[in-house]
Formats: structure tokens, C-alpha cells, sequence
């Protein structure tokens, strides 16, 4: 049972999190797509490091403790997999902040949608918000800047 | 170059991308430091526990010394970046699929604009 405790450690973290999906409906796991395409920029690059470090034997990992399953490399699958349990939790966490603090002012992400399709969250979407003429258009800067601007006047950051 | 080197350098692509790349800004965002508060108690449980079973060992000469929770303190450098890197990207495909409905659901949609919708952005 050893040669598991680096999986088991991975396993808590994915268990830890899970309520957060359920009971606060982060919508990590249910926007999948848009989760698997941000772990693949994570992996490439600290898997890369990863390869690097492994490369130079600046950390390495207890053979009792791993399944033994290396990939090319040398690198042990469950590092691999701490690159997409890792960031899973640290989005659950952000958007589980977000769920307590939604329509919070100053609380804002960015990725807020810019256009008012609920009358009710109005008041946390910048004024300046323009006329949507198409949707297509109507683009990222609009928000951007007026993000930025809504952050200012409720003195965030 | 040394771990605590590349774990230096990484905080700060990790930054300048944030600030001038993604343009999302996160590090002067109240919810991420709300957010990174959170990860770093459980970062440095977790991380105890596999650098305190020893599962994961470095190399004394890779690091400057001093230890956190059994862990180095370029851990938290490395996890820091890593965490500010994926946050950026889940922001940035945010921000881009934002024409769709999303995190708080399936919202009714002016029909005017014809626009079909789609879940899972």
C-alpha cells in the first residue's frame, strides 16, 4: 500500500474540494471544456519544469511511495497528475470565493459577463458599459475598462 | 539554474503575464487574494505531507534551506506561480466564451440576437 501514498495524497485533495462543486455549484467540473483547455497550458509548462528539475536532480521522488509508473522523462505519472489536481482545486477555490461573494462590489474576477441580462445585477456592472449593438462586437475592452474603473471607485486595489 | 532561481523567475513571468499579458490583473484582485489565502494553508498541508513522508525529496544543493512545514520555501514561490498561471488561463477562457452563459447558469438570453445557447463554456 505504500508505493500509493503520493495517489492518496492527490485523492484527498480531489475529495476536499468536491463539496465545493456540490454545495457552493462552483461549476468547475460542469464547464469541463473550458477546464480541460486551461490545464493543458499548466501542464506544458510545469510539467516542463517539472522534466527540468528531474533533469537536474533538484528533487526526486521515493520509489515506495510512487506506483511506478514513469512517463518519458522520468517523471513519475503522479507528478503529472499533481499538475491537474492542483490547479482543479485552486479554480474550485476561486470560484467557490466568487459563489460567497457574487454581486459583490469589488469582488469582480473578470470574466464577469459585460452585457446586464439580469436586472438584478445591474448595480455590479460598470455604467459605462456600452450600447450592444452586436454581440459579436461588442468585445472585451468595454468591461475591461470599465472593471477598471468600477474598481477604482470602490477604492479595490 | 537552481530551483530557488527558476522559482523566483517563475513568480515573476507568472506576474508580468497576469498584468500585461492576459490583462486580467488577478494580483490586484481582492477574490484572488481571498482565494490564495485558502490554497496556501492547504498547499502547505499538502506539500507537508509529501515532503515530511519524504515521498518527494530535493536536492539540499538545488535549494536555499530554510523549510516551511517540512517543505521548502520555494515551494511556496513555485506554488504561487503555478496557482497565478492557472487562475490567469481559467479567467482568460472565461472572459472569452463570455458571450455564453456561464457561471452562474443558463441565463435567459434576448431572443433579438438569435443566438443559440450553448452550455459548457
Amino acid at each position: 500500500m505504500r508505493h500509493l501514498g503520493y495517489l492518496a495524497v492527490l485523492a484527498a485533495c480531489l475529495l476536499g474540494t468536491a463539496p465545493l462543486e456540490v454545495f457552493l455549484r462552483t461549476r468547475v467540473y460542469a464547464r469541463w471544456r473550458r477546464l480541460v483547455r486551461t490545464l493543458v497550458p499548466v501542464l506544458v509548462v510545469f510539467v516542463g519544469w517539472d522534466l527540468y528539475a528531474i533533469a537536474r536532480g533538484q528533487w526526486s521522488f521515493d520509489a515506495c511511495r510512487v506506483t511506478g509508473v514513469r512517463l518519458p522523462g522520468g517523471i513519475p505519472v503522479e507528478e503529472v497528475l499533481f499538475f491537474v489536481v492542483v490547479p482543479i482545486c485552486a479554480i474550485l477555490t476561486l470560484e467557490a470565493v466568487r459563489a460567497r461573494r457574487r454581486d459583490w462590489p469589488g469582488w469582480s474576477v473578470g470574466d464577469e459577463p459585460a452585457v446586464p441580462d439580469r436586472p438584478d445585477r445591474a448595480e455590479t456592472r460598470p455604467e459605462s458599459v456600452p450600447r450592444r449593438t452586436s454581440r459579436g462586437k461588442a468585445g472585451r475592452q468595454p468591461d475591461d475598462r470599465g472593471d477598471a474603473s468600477r474598481r477604482r471607485e470602490v477604492g479595490d486595489g | 539554474m537552481s530551483y530557488t532561481a527558476l522559482a523566483v523567475a517563475g513568480v515573476l513571468a507568472a506576474v508580468v503575464a497576469d498584468l500585461f499579458a492576459f490583462r486580467v490583473r488577478l494580483v490586484r484582485r481582492r477574490a484572488f487574494w481571498t482565494a490564495y489565502a485558502i490554497i496556501i494553508v492547504c498547499q502547505l498541508v499538502t506539500n507537508g505531507v509529501l515532503t515530511g513522508f519524504r515521498i518527494v525529496r530535493y536536492d539540499p544543493d538545488a535549494i536555499l534551506g530554510p523549510r516551511i512545514a517540512y517543505a521548502p520555501v520555494e515551494d511556496l514561490l513555485f506554488g504561487f506561480a503555478l496557482v497565478l498561471w492557472t487562475l490567469d488561463w481559467w479567467v482568460w477562457f472565461g472572459r472569452r466564451g463570455r458571450r455564453r452563459p456561464t457561471a452562474t447558469g443558463r441565463r435567459r438570453r434576448p431572443t433579438a440576437t438569435g443566438r443559440s445557447q450553448v452550455d459548457g463554456s
